[in-house]
């Protein structure tokens, strides 16, 4: 999109612009603090502030429940309006109020990990939403991936027994390894791939787009030289604003979304049919 | 992963390679943080929240059983009231009854009082009368036995003034009179006969 812009801005100045301008694409989520760009272990920006993330998550929900009131303060109403959100919402309305206590504490990691990283995007001078790099989806969804294959087997008595509750009962003989195998490809590749993709993809992609339109915003109107061009800048800058608050949308939604897969996830495990 | 990083031979950094690859390093940090996070959510973030839960259930649960237990204590405080109200109504009944039943009784004792006093007034009255009327008759029998003997001394001419015998001849008279034994005569008569 950028380089379409650039290239229109091109086309009218009639010459190609002496300090040309660079388009914004996933390098720029490389973000190096110590080390090299060759090195696999180079601590980075990104990975800092998942760190410092999982810092005041730890640090708040410990001092908002260290004192905790049978009539709430306004920070501890917060606090379990969050909590009762996962809780509720997502635990004992979807996995079951059977089942659904041991799983709290990591749907309630999940959901508050994840939505600080992912608000880090807009963020004033942190502004990277970390879940856009896709290490972070990726641990996260291997820890969803192991918990719920381990927590359906040990519900339906072993793996065998597991791999038999794939396929409904009840299917004609020729039908069954035909869903034998669609369902083994959602149970072990699809659903993985997908909760990670959609995570970091929404991430990245939301990023992208605001660093395109403003970088791109800012050397319009600074390095534009015809008074339309800057006007289209100015522009650019006002879209990429709308898009600030519209990410934030999102970014509270993918969150939202990933804990409640999670959540559908281990329904299906510890549920007693299928 | 580590193997494609050394194949590409260091010639294509990170900055260059396919968004899709993760770098172990922030997926190390990734995986410590967020066990960490899950550490301290397991071990004191939900049970602090899953007790003051428990607890707040317990309260209000414990607040209405209360509350249900005040409505009955009230409840029966009330039947106890209207009780001793009805008590006291029937009691009050119960006394104005008796006032009545004592007014009329009173009544009826006054009156006979009343009736008693007239009758004693009545007697006493008949008594005093009974009485002024035995005076007047001595007396009216001292004035007839004088005025007799005087008017008999001066028919005979003789002093009858001697007390005694004046007192003696007149209650004689009398009394003879009263038994029956003096015949009423006529003066010449008597003077026939002797």
């Amino acid at each position: 999109m950028s380089t379409t812009l650039v290239a229109a801005a091109g086309s009218l100045r009639g010459a190609v612009p002496t300090e040309s301008f660079e388009t914004p694409g996933t390098k720029d989520f490389w973000w190096p603090l110590i080390g090299s760009d060759t090195n696999s272990f180079t601590f980075t920006r990104p990975a800092l502030i998942w760190i410092l993330s999982c810092i005041l998550i730890c640090w708040f929900f410990l001092s908002a429940t260290k004192n905790l009131q049978l009539v709430p303060s306004k920070r501890q109403w917060l606090t379990e309006q969050a909590y009762g959100f996962v809780r509720n919402t997502m635990g004992q309305d979807i996995i079951g109020s059977k089942n659904f206590k041991p799983f709290i504490p990591l749907l309630l990691s999940l959901f508050t990990v994840i939505l600080l990283n992912n608000i880090a995007g807009v963020i004033p001078f942190v502004q990277y939403p970390t879940t856009g790099r896709i290490a972070f989806p990726i641990v996260l969804t291997a820890i969803v991936y192991v918990v719920y294959h381990v927590t359906a087997v040990r519900h339906k008595g072993g793996f065998g027994k597991y791999l038999g509750s794939l396929t409904p009962p009840g299917l004609p003989g020729w039908l069954k390894p035909i869903m034998f195998v669609l369902e083994f490809l959602t149970y072990f590749v699809i659903r993985p791939l997908t909760l990670a993709l959609r995570l970091f993809g929404n991430m990245m992609a939301g990023h992208l787009m605001l660093l395109v339109f403003i970088l791109g915003g800012e050397y319009l109107l600074l390095h534009g030289d015809n008074p339309f061009i800057n006007v289209s800048g100015a522009f650019s800058f006002l879209f990429a604003i709308l898009m600030m608050f519209f990410e934030l949308l999102i970014e509270f939604l993918q969150a939202f979304i990933f804990t409640l897969l999670t959540a559908i996830y281990l329904a299906d495990a510890v549920s007693d049919s299928h | 992963m580590l193997s494609i990083v050394k194949a590409s031979g260091g010639e294509v950094g990170w900055p260059e390679k396919l968004p899709l690859l993760p770098q172990p390093g922030e997926m190390i940090a990734g995986l410590i943080f967020f066990a960490i996070v899950y550490w301290l959510m397991k071990t004191k973030i939900v049970p602090r929240m899953e007790q003051m839960y428990a607890e707040r259930t317990a309260a209000i649960e414990g607040g209405m059983e209360q509350a249900e237990q005040a409505q009955k204590e009230a409840e029966q405080a009330k039947s106890q009231y209207e009780a001793q109200l009805a008590d006291a109504r029937a009691e009050a009944a119960r006394i104005r009854e008796d006032a009545r039943s004592q007014g009329a009784q009173i009544i009826a004792e006054m009156r006979d009082q009343a009736g008693a006093e007239s009758d004693r007034i009545i007697d006493s009255a008949h008594k005093q009368t009974e009485a002024e009327r035995q005076q007047a008759q001595v007396e009216l029998r001292g004035h007839v036995g004088r005025l007799s003997t005087d008017l008999a001394g001066k028919i005979v001419g003789e002093s009858l003034e001697d007390e005694t015998r004046q007192r003696g001849i007149v209650e004689r008279f009398l009394a003879d009179l009263e038994a029956g034994d003096v015949k009423p005569q006529k003066v010449g008569s008597a003077d026939e006969g002797a």
